[in-house]
């Protein structure tokens, strides 16, 4: 039998755990902890200079490993910066544990220094907060706050630590839990056999299929079973926003991706579909459009773990409640059996007329010349210089859709950006924990000037730690996709959506210790990237001036269906 | 359609405060709200009477079960069920109105638990029609405060929502 302080026993869970690096920030009521962590060699500790960014590494760690990230902070302002980062992991489903400093217990409610109602504030955007009331619980409250953040659909979990709960000379029985009981939170293990045979049936039967792929396969690691079934059948596939990567985005099987900003085929064979296979999607309002005008023709099977993302937006014909690894492992071997014979002729008509959409869009854009360089030229170069296998980041805006529709992800886990929340200032720090936990990988932000200085404080941590990844900044000079709606729904009328006073992005990042690179002129592009991504062990911020006037296309026309579309400043669907 | 959601729930600070915010936070109405321990003091009994769309209350059932501290829970309105609400009621008595009081409560078999000079003060249990039935048949102007408890509801039969 072992005796530990409150502090020690995190520090010694972390270990047992498996926790090699966790992110923080620290501060009174976490001292203890901190003090823990400075007396043993297990767990590193990244200091960071915005609890925010602490968030976002671990955020980073999490999309690219499917592991719970692990934060630690103080109270009170510890604790709030935090906020953002907590809700972004929320929103796309990403496991993580944040340690929460708290005032001691018997100050509670006495609005001491720093004191905060972490548990209160926390609330909306977790996927469970739990408070430690005695130092002997930690171990099984933090093993259930792992066994929770991980398990069935994911999420972040915040634990409140009172400071006299980490006390140095209070010492009690620690034993490392193997196991959670908690007989009020079972996920499902498996889908409904029932179900999965009618899915199966109705999916062999159909004329004019597609297959509607989220982050929930990425999330669940049923990538490879999801490019499986699509190949299998021979089938169209799509991918959200938070998919890309789950099926190979170069294969011909590929539409790419679906809604606000997909390609002209995929929404318009999801419009004119007869069935809608939708795995580990949740219909989102950005896929979707208007709900009533989606999909009419098609009956939908929706495969997902959380029983509320069924019919929540859109009303399904079949659903399947379980893990998409599980569902989509039960449905391949039903395949094999079924008796039903897809129906070819219609298959390879449904495929005609989608390579004809194909060819409407595809992706065009006006071309650079040597002094407007194209933002989908940038990504197209970068693509073209990682060749196509680095991690990509993104912040939120235009150049975080121009990463998505033009580096063709071909593998899981390499495309991380903050979907549902869209925080812009994710970028950087969920570079960071990437390039921590993946030395020998190439990893790259691709940012605006708006979102970069959100959190750009982070290129002193990435000094610090020795983080050589590549910033790729898309300038505008302008809140670009801010000032796109405005030319569209506004007149033009810029209110406030312009970047006045930029920083000398090269001296600054000179002054953090790292390598600034500018391209202004279109046959600088590829060699500055060259150089910059042979750099291996520098942090590269390449600055690169990009037309500002370029809009995002497609962009789906509000209220309407899937297929209604501007394809460019003068042509609509 | 009115809902009655009865929801046993770990008997943990912080439980109740989750399902209230999960209403306030997903734009859900809460008409009435009960909770008390249950025989068994880890567990509470939460009622909750609600109303919205099929499609909302399928949301607000799914939602519920997601809450970690949600053990179980059941819409007592899609089955048989028994409902009571519990009601105090301060009213003004004085002359004639003293003997009309004490017959319209016999009607409604309620009981005045407290008198004095000038108030009668009346409970009343039943279901929510007939406690708002009871204000509405004493004369107007009459009522000096009204207290209610809320709905409590259990299912009819051998049905029972237990561990
Ligand atoms: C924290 C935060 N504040 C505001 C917004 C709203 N917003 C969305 S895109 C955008 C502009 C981003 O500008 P920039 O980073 O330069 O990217 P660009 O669109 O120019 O490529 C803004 C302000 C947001 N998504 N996140
Ligand atoms: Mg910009």
């Amino acid at each position: 039998m072992e005796l530990l302080s409150g502090a020690d026993m995190i520090t010694r869970f972390l270990k047992d755990e498996g926790v090699e690096n966790i992110y923080g920030y620290p501060g009174g009521a976490a001292l203890h902890i901190y003090d823990a962590l400075f007396r043993q060699d297990h767990v590193k500790h990244i200091l960071v200079r915005h609890e925010q960014a602490a968030v976002h590494m671990a955020d980073g760690y999490a999309r690219a490993t499917g592991k719970a990230g692990v934060v630690l902070v103080t109270s009170g302002p510890g604790a709030t910066n935090t906020i953002t980062g907590i809700a972004t992991a929320f929103t796309d489903s990403i496991p993580m544990v944040v340690l929460c400093g708290q005032v001691p217990s018997v100050l509670i409610g006495e609005d001491a220094f720093q004191e905060t109602d972490m548990m209160g504030v926390s609330r909306p955007v977790v996927k469970h907060n739990m408070a430690i009331r005695h130092p002997s619980e930690i171990p099984d409250v933090l093993k259930k706050a792992f066994y929770i953040a991980q398990s069935g659909r994911p999420g972040p979990v915040v634990v409140d630590i009172p400071k006299d709960m980490t006390a140095p000379n209070e010492r009690f029985e620690y034993v490392y839990p193997k196991k959670v009981k908690l007989r009020s939170y079972a996920p499902p293990v498996r889908g409904h056999s029932g179900q999965i045979r009618k899915a199966v049936d109705m999916l062999m039967s159909a004329k004019r299929p597609i297959i509607y792929a989220g982050g929930g396969v990425i999330i669940g690691g049923a990538s490879k079973l999801l490019t499986e079934l699509v190949d299998r059948l021979n089938y169209p596939v799509t991918q959200t926003l938070m998919g890309l990567g789950c099926y190979p985005g170069t294969a011909k099987r590929s539409v790419g991706m679906l809604g606000m900003h997909g390609t002209y085929e995929a929404n318009e064979a999801m419009h004119h579909s007869d069935l809608v296979l939708a795995v580990g999607a949740r219909f989102d309002d950005r896929v979707t459009n208007a709900t009533d005008k989606f999909c009419p023709g098609a009956r939908i099977i929706h495969i997902d773990i959380d029983p509320a993302n069924i019919s929540k937006t859109v009303g399904v014909d079949v659903p399947i409640v379980g893990p998409v690894d599980s569902v989509l492992t039960d449905m391949l071997a039903l395949v094999e059996e079924s008796e039903i014979e897809i129906d070819q002729a219609a298959l390879d008509a449904w495929w005609k007329k989608i390579e004809g959409w194909r060819t409407v869009h595809g992706g065009r854009y006006e071309p650079s010349t040597q002094d407007s360089i194209k933002p989908q030229h940038v990504i197209e170069t970068l693509h073209k210089v990682t060749k196509g296998d680095a991690f990509v980041t993104s912040d939120v805006g235009q150049h975080q859709m121009y990463a998505a529709q033009y580096y063709k992800f071909d593998k899981p886990n390499r495309w991380i950006n903050s979907g549902g929340l869209g925080t812009m200032g994710f970028g950087l720090p969920a570079a960071m924990g990437i390039k921590l936990n993946f030395p020998e990988a190439e990893v790259v932000c691709v940012t605006g000037e708006g979102s970069i200085q959100m959190n750009i404080q982070e290129l002193s941590t990435c000094n610090q730690y020795n983080l050589p990844l590549k910033v790729l900044l898309l300038n505008n000079e302008a809140l670009g996709m801010v000032k796109q709606w405005q030319d569209m729904n506004y007149e033009s009328r810029h209110s406030y959506s312009y970047m006045d006073s930029l920083p000398d992005f090269t001296k600054l990042v000179e002054s953090y210790g790292h390598v600034g690179m500018t391209v202004n002129k279109l046959d600088e592009l590829e060699s500055t990237l060259e150089k910059a991504f042979a750099m291996k062990d520098r942090l590269v911020f390449i600055n690169v001036y990009v037309d500002p006037k370029e809009h995002v296309y497609p962009m789906q026309i509000a209220r309407g269906s899937m297929n209604d579309m501007w394809l460019s400043k003068t042509e609509r669907t | 359609m009115r809902r009655i959601i009865s929801v046993l729930l770990e008997n943990e600070p912080g439980a109740l405060s989750r399902v209230v915010g999960l209403f306030s936070q997903r734009n859900y109405n809460i008409e009435t709200l009960t909770v008390a321990p249950t025989e068994d003091e880890s567990l509470s009994r939460l009622t909750v009477t609600t109303s919205g769309s099929d499609k909302v209350i399928e949301q607000i059932t799914k939602q519920l079960n997601k809450l970690i501290e949600v053990v179980k829970l059941v819409d007592l309105t899609e089955g048989a069920h028994i409902e009571r609400e519990l009601m105090l009621v301060k009213v003004k008595a004085t002359g004639s109105q003293r003997a009309e009081i004490t017959r319209t409560v016999d009607i409604f078999r309620g009981q005045v638990v407290d008198v004095n000079s000038s108030v009668y003060t009346v409970q009343v249990t039943g279901n929510s029609d007939k406690l708002d039935a009871f204000i509405r048949s004493v004369s107007e102007g009459s009522v000096l405060e009204v207290v209610r408890s809320g709905v409590s509801g259990i299912a009819r039969g051998e049905k029972v929502l237990s561990l």
